[in-house]
């Protein structure tokens, strides 16, 4: 498999008034083109962080990030899709307005481009709400939308910040399910970031557990289920548990 | 849905009810207010040469509109009030975007400002007209000395105040600063910028009357000093109820434009 992202010896501080915060210690690992990667680790340990450096938004202290063999920094932002908590669709845009925000901002309006938006909003069932406003579509419909809104600018790579964690518990298992089945179907390679071990269980192909602040990787678990399965179905695998205990035991031992 | 159940029939009809009391009771203040105004200076209750009464004030409008100074002058305090309003929200939005972009002057001016905001802005008026002479500018620039620095002081809060994460959102889909402004912090200000108006209005209204009281040889403030020196009192009351006339009008007319806009933004 190509490499897509390659990040070596990355460190990062904080600095405030108050003092420095170090939230991430030599990190290193290797994306892969296709790879659905998860990220745990305890809250506050420096996830977010991490996925602002691999946008872009902020740059290394140490080490580097590459992207295709280039050095990352600006050149990311608009060809990594980010993919924050919450949706953040703009109640002042109609869906269709939201979903084409990333075009218009990168001036690429065209009719092609925006033909390729409105197949995604039909195939992912939200073409008729495309005159309505975020307001009226449900939690999952809503995270669709922001999925589809990134997806629209065609990114190399996707990063998911803990996006399913603003939504209940029932919605959450299937809009997971749906999103993970999203990104598959348009075969994109994602990182993403959750406190929730069970969804990153099932929807990862490798899980990268991070130690407490300031991180650092304690280890990367392959997870290894059949290609065709859905989330929901891995769920169900007799594996499941025990990645999932495996992980758990990586996350709170004490080295 | 079709069936709506008694017990919400009968809420709704109490509800009815009650707004339609609620109007009717207004209606009545507003009535006897002016009948006890009119009864107690006709029968001598009240000395109508200093209180005036509305059917003399009705006349005295009759009379104004026949040699046209009413309307030139409502039409004037309208002009300076209107043309100073424009300009606070122009400069206001303009002077609040450059101090959003760079930290270095919001941060250097913003004791100024506070200073300035709370300056009792009608003590400025006489300086002003020394300075720029007594026109129609420094009226409307005496209107607009009362609104601008609370304004651009509320517009700047509520630029500071939009969500972060929206913000963040922007730069992830490789936008810059002025995406920023233009997709994020603009639109959401809207629901603020249209409360300030609101307030704008009024304050410019008020300070085009403490020009005008000073320097004016025309408009409703100049009536309203003019018809006191010379004790033609009816010309005053006239003037203030015309005011509150302006006041509600522009009042409701920002009301309807932020329905509107709001509805289709
Ligand atoms: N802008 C900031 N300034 C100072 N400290 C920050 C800032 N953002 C995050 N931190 C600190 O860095 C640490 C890691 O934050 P974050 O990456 O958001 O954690 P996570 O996403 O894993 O919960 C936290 O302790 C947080 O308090
Ligand atoms: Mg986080």
């Amino acid at each position: 498999m190509e490499k897509l992202m390659e990040i070596s010896h990355v460190s990062y501080s904080y600095h405030t008034l108050e003092g420095e915060t170090p939230a991430l210690t030599n990190i290193n690992f290797t994306v892969h083109k296709g790879d659905f990667l998860s990220i745990v680790g305890p809250s506050g340990c420096g996830k977010s962080t991490l996925l602002s450096l691999l946008t872009g938004l902020i740059e290394p202290e140490h080490g580097s990030i590459l992207l295709y063999g280039q050095k990352l920094f600006e050149k990311g932002r608009g060809t990594i899709g980010y993919m924050l908590q919450h949706d953040h669709l703009f109640e002042w845009r109609t869906i269709e307005k939201n979903v084409l925000l990333g075009l218009e901002i990168q001036n690429r309006l065209t009719p092609e481009n925006q033909e390729k938006v409105m197949d995604m909003l039909k195939r992912y069932g939200l073409y008729k709400f495309k005159d309505a406003r975020p307001s009226q579509l449900s939690g999952g419909m809503r995270q669709r939308a922001a999925l589809i809104r990134t997806l629209a600018l065609e990114p190399e790579l996707l990063l998911l910040d803990e996006p399913f964690s603003a939504l209940d518990y029932q919605t959450r298992l299937t809009v997971g399910d749906d999103i993970g089945s999203i990104i598959k179907k348009e075969q994109k390679t994602a990182i993403l970031v959750t406190h929730d071990l069970s969804e990153a269980v099932s929807l990862g192909n490798q899980i990268l557990v991070l130690s407490k602040r300031p991180a650092t990787i304690k280890s990367i678990v392959p997870i290894n289920f059949s290609d065709t399965m859905t989330p929901l179905q891995r769920r169900n695998a007799p594996e499941f548990k025990d990645y999932f205990n495996t992980i758990w035991k990586e996350l709170n031992s004490d080295d | 849905m079709t069936e709506i159940s008694l017990a919400q029939q009968n809420f709704l009809l109490a509800q009815k009810r009650h707004k339609r009391s609620v109007r009717t009771s207004r209606l009545c203040i507003f009535l006897l207010f002016f009948g006890l105004w009119e009864v107690a200076s006709q029968s001598g209750l009240i000395d109508s040469f200093i209180f005036s009464s509305p059917s003399k004030l009705f006349l005295c409008a009759y009379g104004m509109i026949l040699d046209h100074t009413l309307f030139t002058n409502i039409g004037i305090t309208l002009f300076e009030t209107i043309v100073s309003f424009l300009l606070v929200i122009f400069f206001a939005l303009f002077i609040t975007i450059i101090l959003w972009f760079n930290k270095h002057i919001s941060e250097t001016l913003e004791p100024y400002l506070v200073v300035l905001n709370s300056l009792p802005k009608s003590a400025l008026a006489p300086l002003l007209i020394v300075w720029l002479g007594a026109n129609y500018n420094t009226i409307i620039i005496t209107g607009m000395s009362v609104a601008i620095f609370g304004s651009i002081l509320s517009l700047y809060n509520s630029f500071q105040s939009v969500d972060t994460e929206k913000v963040k959102l922007i730069y992830t889909l490789g936008g810059n600063k002025f995406h920023a402004l233009t997709k994020v912090v603009l639109p959401s200000s809207l629901p603020s910028l249209f409360s300030i108006m609101k307030v704008n209005i009024g304050l410019c209204l008020v300070g085009v009357i403490i020009g005008e009281f000073i320097a004016a040889r025309a408009g409703l403030g100049y009536l309203i000093i003019y018809g006191s020196q010379v004790f033609k009192l009816d010309w005053v009351i006239l003037s203030i109820a015309i005011l509150c006339i302006i006041a509600i009008a522009l009042y409701q007319a920002i009301a309807i434009a932020e329905k509107y806009c709001l509805k289709h933004h």
